[in-house]
């Protein structure tokens, strides 16, 4: 069964349809990269995903389980309280951080635990301790955000998601906002994430990480999936032109 | 014209003044935790997208931005028992005027405050599971409330200054006083200069940490 079954995904920003349609399916242990120019809908999916952006029409599926109830004029309308849940299931790791500035490290990886989850300080404390240690910050607990380079806020915003212990894991664009030299220790702790057998969808540019860690790739286009398949597949021998349009823009000036 | 100073006739009243002046320091206590916390519920209801909390709060800061304090505190006093059936005590109607006006004011503040969060922050909370409140209280709120402290500082400043209004109503405060002793002193040029330099001498210090924290804030970002 899969973890997630996406059917009919739309979204519309007023006039604006950045999702039509789209259909999507992750089994456990599957780590899908999603490509796509600038305007795609890469992020939008995303966000759709966990509910951070409501979709306009369409099903979500997790567990097997539909999310959401269909009303009587048609649509379907969530409860709060249900996205509240669906949201510590799936844990999200944005291109910009947002990490808590106003909390050290490891307040920062505690606060779900504490807040949405109830637990004791003291047990809160260690686990989000061993988060940090697994991303390799066990050193910077006690440092605020301003005072952590661009690698190691992205590095503590995943130990906060992880502490959550999500089934999905979302990443939009992780390494995006980084200086190149910092994108390296972000990617390599992914990396281990992918290499214990998490389910992670990876909005990224970074073709060659994608390309390594992936399972399957997505290629997005005007709102839908334009083409899916294995990394050799897609990245390698891309059978639509847009595909490859992409690709090889993206390929123009590496090495 | 040359007038003759004479304190003696003030200092024989130190007496009513620290009557007055803990007069006034209680309106102002009562006045400022009224009129911040509900400025807060206000602030809030702006805030919300639901139209039940946005228009009620909304009629409630133009309402009382837009009418001046005394005539509200007068009215409290003078029209409000003619139409309901209990008395108001001077204090009771003073404060209200106070803190209600406070309340719409410093509800402008903390709406303001709270979207100068930025957008991501509420995606962090939320991507963890925190519902609206709890994103609120833990993770916006207190970011904003720091930028705000200049805002509310000078808020609270108005809140002592508003205090003498209460002597409209015959509340015994710092004002109040200074008028008594005038009138039966006939030393209307001391007494009113002493209420002037003691409410001076509370509101300074004031005014300096405000300063203070205001640099401080720049500092940090």
């Amino acid at each position: 069964m899969s973890l997630l079954r996406v059917a009919g995904l739309a979204k519309r920003f007023g006039a604006n349809e950045v999702l039509r349609g789209l259909d999507l399916e992750v089994k456990q242990g599957e780590r899908i990269a999603i490509l796509g120019a600038s305007g795609s809908g890469k992020s939008t999916l995303l966000r759709c995903l966990n509910f951070m952006e409501m979709p306009t029409a369409g099903l979500i599926e997790l567990d097997g389980k539909a999310l959401g109830r269909e009303s009587k004029s048609g649509e379907r309308v969530y409860r709060e309280n249900e996205l509240t849940r669906v949201r510590q299931r799936v844990g999200m790791v944005f291109q910009q951080f947002n990490l808590f500035p106003h909390m050290t490290a490891i307040g920062n990886v505690m606060e779900g635990l504490r807040t949405v989850r109830r637990m004791p300080a003291a047990e809160a404390r260690t686990r989000a301790q061993a988060e940090l240690a697994r991303v390799g910050l066990a050193d910077k607990a006690d440092h605020y955000p301003a005072h952590l380079s661009g690698g190691q806020k992205q590095r503590v915003a995943i130990a906060r998601a992880l502490a959550m212990d999500p089934e999905l894991l979302l990443f939009d664009e992780p390494t995006s906002a980084l200086d190149p030299e910092l994108v390296g220790e972000v990617l390599g702790v992914i990396h281990a994430l992918a290499e214990e057998g998490r389910t992670m969808l990876l909005v990224t540019h970074e073709l060659g990480f994608a390309y390594h860690v992936a399972t399957r790739v997505i290629f997005l286009a005007d709102g839908a999936i334009h083409e899916s398949g294995t990394p050799d597949e897609v990245l390698k021998n891309p059978r639509k032109e847009r595909t490859r349009a992409f690709l090889a823009s993206h390929k123009q000036y590496s090495l | 014209m040359d007038h003759h100073w004479d304190f003696a006739s003030v200092f024989a009243n130190t007496d009513a003044l620290l009557v007055g002046a803990a007069g006034t320091l209680r309106i102002f206590a009562i006045c400022l935790v009224l009129g911040l916390s509900l400025g807060l519920v206000v602030g809030l209801g702006r805030y919300a997208h639901s139209k039940w909390a946005y228009l009620p709060a909304t009629a409630f800061v133009e309402f009382f931005r837009n009418t001046p304090v005394l005539v509200q505190i007068l009215w409290f006093y003078f029209a409000m028992p003619i139409l309901l059936p209990f008395e108001i005590s001077p204090l009771a109607a003073a404060s209200l005027g106070i803190s209600l006006n406070s309340a719409a004011f410093s509800a402008e503040i903390y709406r303001g405050g709270i979207q100068s969060i930025e957008r991501g922050q509420w995606d962090g909370a939320r991507a963890l599971g925190m519902g609206w409140g709890q994103a609120m209280r833990r993770i916006i709120l207190p970011q904003a409330v720091k930028r705000m402290l200049p805002a509310l500082t000078n808020r609270a400043i108005e809140i002592f200054k508003m205090s003498t209004l209460a002597s409209a109503v015959a509340y015994v405060e710092l004002l109040q006083q200074g008028k008594l002793i005038a009138s039966l002193n006939f030393n209307p040029i001391e007494a009113y200069t002493a209420v002037a330099v003691i409410f001076f001498i509370f509101l300074w210090p004031l005014v300096q940490f405000t300063y203070v924290l205001e640099r401080r804030l720049k500092r940090d970002e």
